[in-house]
């Protein structure tokens, strides 16, 4: 019925390496049809600029700073984010004195408070970790805030009658119940985490992707740009499948929909004979019933 | 799992002592949300150990009334005692088992009887045995690891049952619990209440829209008609015997019951 996942797989490499194949095509042609692209690496000039990147020691401790940095700065926000956000949906006193605050700080671009880290910290890693911190802080907050207000009254209830005090709700109700929307909250804190990360770096730091790929262009080595640019990617997309992957561990128990995406169903189709209307339901029947079947099948292939 | 009464062995039962349960009092009690009243002037007692079912229309405020008496409602007016001292709020010793879903879904059938026992602070060995007899009481033996959206509403409902007397409350308060089952289920589920009850001597009140269901669990019952307050509290003939359905008795006080109720 629906595709096996060994093809979706296959799929999913074949799209990665259609766009390469194009750059490489596009770039090594020197394409100028208004974009222009005779001025961009090839795909091969960036591959042997990565390679004797990955030989030295230098790309190894930028990548090392910057997970250092956006972890720290992330594993914050998560700690930070979900306490206030289950404060804020929980306690109305903490929602007039914490709520205006927080608000009027939340459309700050975290980036532009590259001025501030720079007066509050004593050094630059600090201060990256701050803003990185910021970044992720308020999408978490904001979710938290939003699930912990959508949860069933009745579950808070049935552990108050079993004689649960606050810390039990807070641990057995809350926290569980939340945990959907607090992943939400911090697949797009991780995100944002990585613009803040590597724009912070870009402006203020020694060591890091970000710093690299900016000092790369200010002496005008592209395809050094671009190894930055695709480490970026990797690491990104590496670090949001992390999140991803334990949050669906996480959140295992949620009823997982019957519908599946791709379920285009291959069956052939009935000849149009309505000549037979005996044979036709009990055909139908058991396709419905290969249909309940499939999503229990569906439901435990993880695919990211 | 239509009927359980076959698969459920009730073990020795304790001799029932008459101290038990809980003695529930309102006196002239208003019950409702500040905003909102749904009812005034309710004067009911509940004896140790009785299961005294309350039938009334929807909406008349039953599960008001349940949510009072279980503590997460305090009254507007009047009192509410147990065992003679003011209801100051939520309590173990007064179980309640809710018409909805109320199973916490990402803990299994088995987690979820536990948790009582687990805010007791009950050790985790015991916990696990008599979480494991109250499932083989309820019949939810072979279902103990799933999730609650994994098994049937029946199934869920009997979990739920065995998460309220797991902990052994001196009252167990039950709103509409089987309101949402089809009739055999439902039936089933009656007789195994009454089994599982047998022996526990907690105090039961038993809220249902069912006059049928009213008349066969209750020791007495008591009706909200629809002028806001308990019209009447009736004693049932033979409670909890099917055969006494046609009793000329249990027929007549039927009757009444509904002609009270205005249907």
């Amino acid at each position: 019925m629906t595709r096996q996942p060994l093809s979706r797989y296959a799929l999913r490499v074949a799209s990665l390496a259609a766009a390469l194949g194009l750059w490489q095509l596009l770039t090594s042609l020197d394409v100028d049809l208004w974009l222009r692209f005779s001025q961009f690496p090839t795909v091969t000039d960036v591959a042997h600029a990565f390679a004797e990147r990955l030989s030295g020691d230098d790309y190894w401790t930028d990548l090392t700073d910057s997970l250092t940095r956006i972890l720290t700065g992330f594993a914050l926000a998560a700690v930070l984010g979900v306490a206030t956000g289950v404060l804020v949906a929980r306690s109305r006193l903490a929602e007039d004195l914490l709520g205006p605050v927080l608000e009027v700080v939340r459309p700050i671009p975290a980036i532009a408070l590259v001025p501030v880290a720079i007066l509050l910290f004593p050094s630059n890693e600090q201060g990256i970790v701050f803003i990185t911190c910021t970044a992720a802080f308020f999408p978490v907050l904001v979710s938290t805030r939003h699930a912990v207000r959508a949860l069933t009254p009745v579950w808070e209830e049935a552990v108050r009658t079993m004689g649960g005090g606050r810390f039990r709700i807070l641990g057995s109700v809350v926290l569980p119940g939340a945990l959907p929307g607090i992943f939400g909250g911090l697949s797009v804190g991780i995100g944002v985490s990585w613009i803040c990360v590597i724009s912070a770096e870009m402006i203020s730091g020694q060591y890091g992707v970000g710093y690299r790929t900016w000092q790369d262009y200010t002496v005008v080595d592209y395809p050094g740009v671009f190894v930055g640019m695709v480490t970026i990617g990797v690491l990104g997309w590496i670090t949001s499948t992390a999140v991803e992957l334990l949050g669906r561990r996480l959140t295992h128990w949620l009823p997982r929909s019957s519908y599946v995406p791709a379920g285009r169903t291959r069956t052939p189709r009935p000849l149009a004979t309505p000549s037979r209307p005996d044979g036709e339901p009990q055909k139908q029947a058991q396709s419905e019933q290969q249909g309940q079947n499939d999503p229990e099948e569906a439901r435990d292939e993880h695919l990211v | 799992m239509s009927t359980s009464s076959e698969t459920v062995t009730a073990p020795a039962a304790p001799a029932p002592e008459t101290t038990r349960g809980t003695r529930l009092v309102l006196r002239s009690a208003a019950l409702g949300r500040p905003d909102a009243p749904v009812l005034d002037d309710v004067d009911l007692e509940v004896a140790p150990g009785e299961i005294l079912t309350v039938v009334g229309p929807s909406g008349c405020g039953k599960s008001t009334l349940l949510r009072t008496l279980a503590g997460l409602l305090p009254p507007l007016g009047g009192t509410v005692e147990v065992d003679g001292g003011p209801l100051t709020g939520p309590s173990a010793d007064r179980a309640l088992v809710f018409q909805e879903d109320a199973l916490l879904p990402w803990r299994t059938l088995r987690g979820n009887v536990e948790l009582p026992l687990a805010i007791r602070g009950v050790p985790r060995a015991e916990r696990r045995s008599r979480a494991a007899s109250w499932l083989a009481r309820v019949g939810l033996t072979a279902q103990a690891g799933q999730l609650p959206h994994r098994v049937s509403g029946g199934q869920r409902q009997r979990a739920q049952l065995a998460r309220a007397l797991a902990d052994s409350p001196r009252a167990v308060l039950m709103d509409e619990p089987f309101g949402a089952l089809d009739a055999q289920t439902r039936s089933g589920m009656q007789d195994l209440l009454v089994e599982v009850l047998r022996g526990t001597g907690a105090t039961v009140v038993f809220v249902t829209h069912d006059v049928d269901e009213a008349l066969f669990l209750g020791d007495r019952v008591a009706l909200i008609g629809s002028g806001r307050r308990v019209s009447a509290v009736r004693e049932v003939p033979r409670p909890r015997d099917r055969a006494a359905f046609d009793a000329p008795a249990r027929v007549a006080l039927r009757r009444a019951v509904l002609t009270s109720l205005g249907s």
